[in-house]
């Protein structure tokens, strides 16, 4: 049956899951429409105040930023470390140990099932903000093309990340600080509270070593056509790096999670 | 009085139970601490561009971050923990408990369950307001404070009828809980004036789901901004909607068969 016969399998669970409960998974996309959108409506403001335009962004500039994030930070969000701590401390991390295959799979389609489905609710609401607030953007066709690879490349980097955070269960039970920790962070740091260059000097610069960046705004500003194929390129190898060393980090703290991690009962 | 006297019974029931989980306090200070450096983060960038927001100036901002704290604080110390019990013992029969007690069953219901630790939040509003209100000082008379007052009053009122009511859905509903998720999110929005929202959003965050009530009329009030029209009107949604939220509640109950029983 091999990878591919694991994932259709798994894709068809969990999508019969969340088509019973569609109301809660609909509910659950609420908050990632509001905050964007408040986010929007406020830079839209200060540009409008400002002259009409803030640094390269116009508040049409900002409009598609901001509906545009929205659909990347949905794309690549997970939700693995709020979950993680409650699979160990009630032991069902046993059932998944059995199985011949790593858990990250399972999750993996997990999230890309839940996301497809979402989103047929998502892109008519990003496409209402967009118009309601009016969008200005005219990114090139290769931008449009290289947006799919980058987009790809952000999920894969968010999802391994967060998964290795999500073993800090492993060793405490009071996960919810340093999640919340980690939240705050992706939310300065990859772009989500305004557009990166308009952070203030030091934010920015530690935006700049941080990978969070490469998971959001990255592939928002580049579909949006402000990045030259040069900037393109080394994002690319930037994703690409951080990729590798989140691949090594997430087998090396499995090992020593797994050895750690105790089912009682079971 | 006799009221006042069992919210203060249960209340002191809370502090025993978390007493005995301290350490979460450790926590919780932590990560209300990191919503105060986000929120003010946030603020931080945007004036970092402009020195008035919509009409607002900063310390206006600070001060409606303190309402939004204060309020926020006071939904997440008692009136989430209770709701989120109503619904659990609706669902299991266990509400039966409360209406055999010789008081009144919504009283009860709604000052049941204290999270005392979330009130770390009430704290950091009540320092955030101080702040402001020494920026805000040399225009603050005592009319727009009596005015913050009660628009404040009105706002706690409104929001409380507000989750009291989907709360009671639950008497027909099974899952209301999710219903509440939504003004948990939309509740973010509060933290900046209602004044920079294009109409129908404005409209939204007045009528439908009621934050601005919570944050920004309050605060409006303070800053002398809110027409004492407005004042009134929102005095007499909060009766309508306290009186709306009474007779629910009490078809509701008329819905209610206990479990065991």
């Amino acid at each position: 049956m091999g990878l591919l016969g694991l994932y259709q399998a798994q894709f068809r669970t969990t999508a019969a899951t969340h088509l019973q409960y569609r109301v809660e998974s609909l509910i659950w996309l609420f908050g990632g429409i509001v905050e964007p959108t408040v986010y929007l409506v406020v830079w839209s403001t200060v540009a409008e105040s400002s002259g009409g335009r803030l640094g390269t962004y116009t508040s049409g500039g900002f409009a598609a930023y901001f509906a545009v994030m929205m659909l990347v930070e949905h794309l690549t969000f997970s939700w693995i470390m709020h979950e993680y701590e409650y699979r160990v401390r009630m032991g069902r991390l046993s059932f998944v140990l059995l199985r011949p295959v790593h858990p990250i799979h399972a999750d993996i389609v997990d999230n890309l099932t839940y996301k497809l489905m979402s989103l047929i609710f998502l892109l008519p609401v990003a496409a209402f903000l967009m118009w309601a607030f009016h969008a200005e953007f005219a990114p090139p066709l290769w931008a449009v093309l290289a947006f799919v690879p980058a987009l790809a490349l952000a999920f894969l980097l968010r999802f391994l990340m967060e998964w290795t955070l999500a073993m800090a269960a492993f060793w405490t039970t009071r996960v919810s600080a340093l999640n919340q920790t980690y939240y705050v962070a992706v939310l300065f740091f990859s772009g989500q509270i305004a557009p990166l260059s308009l952070l203030p000097g030091p934010l920015a610069d530690i935006a700049s070593v941080l990978p969070f960046r490469w998971f959001v705004s990255f592939p928002v500003e580049l579909v949006l056509g402000r990045l030259t194929p040069a900037e393109t390129a080394a994002g690319y190898l930037a994703q690409a790096a951080w990729l590798a060393a989140a691949l090594v980090l997430v087998r090396r703290v499995w090992r020593a999670g797994v050895k750690r991690y105790t089912a009682v009962g079971g | 009085m006799r009221y006042l006297r069992l919210a203060a019974v249960y209340l002191r029931l809370g502090v025993f139970n978390e007493l005995e989980y301290r350490g979460n306090l450790v926590v919780q200070v932590f990560q209300s601490l990191l919503g105060l450096g986000t929120a003010l983060g946030g603020l931080a960038v945007v004036f970092s561009y402009t020195d008035n927001l919509g009409g607002w100036a900063p310390a206006e901002l600070l001060g409606l971050l303190g309402v939004y704290f204060v309020v926020g604080g006071v939904i997440n110390l008692v009136i989430q923990p209770s709701m989120q019990r109503l619904m659990e013992d609706v669902r299991e029969g266990t509400l039966d408990f409360s209406l055999i007690k010789p008081a009144d069953a919504q009283f009860l219901v709604s000052v049941r369950q204290f999270q005392l630790w979330r009130g770390v939040d009430l704290l950091i509003g009540l320092g955030l307001l101080g702040i402001a209100l020494r920026d805000l000082g040399a225009t603050l008379g005592p009319a727009s404070a009596l005015a913050f007052l009660v628009a404040l009053a009105a706002g706690g009122v409104i929001v409380y009828s507000f989750w009291m009511m989907l709360s009671t859905l639950t008497f027909w509903v099974v899952r209301a809980e999710n219903i509440l998720v939504i003004f948990q999110s939309l509740y973010q929005a509060g933290r900046w004036p209602l004044s920079i929202y294009p109409s129908w959003l404005r409209y939204g965050l007045t009528f439908v789901v009621p934050v601005a009530f919570a944050t920004s009329v309050p605060m409006e009030a303070l800053s002398g901004r809110l027409s004492p029209a407005a004042l009134a009107g929102a005095v007499v949604l909060a009766a309508l909607l306290l009186w709306l939220c009474r007779r629910f509640w009490l078809r509701g109950l008329k819905h209610y068969s206990g479990a065991s029983a």
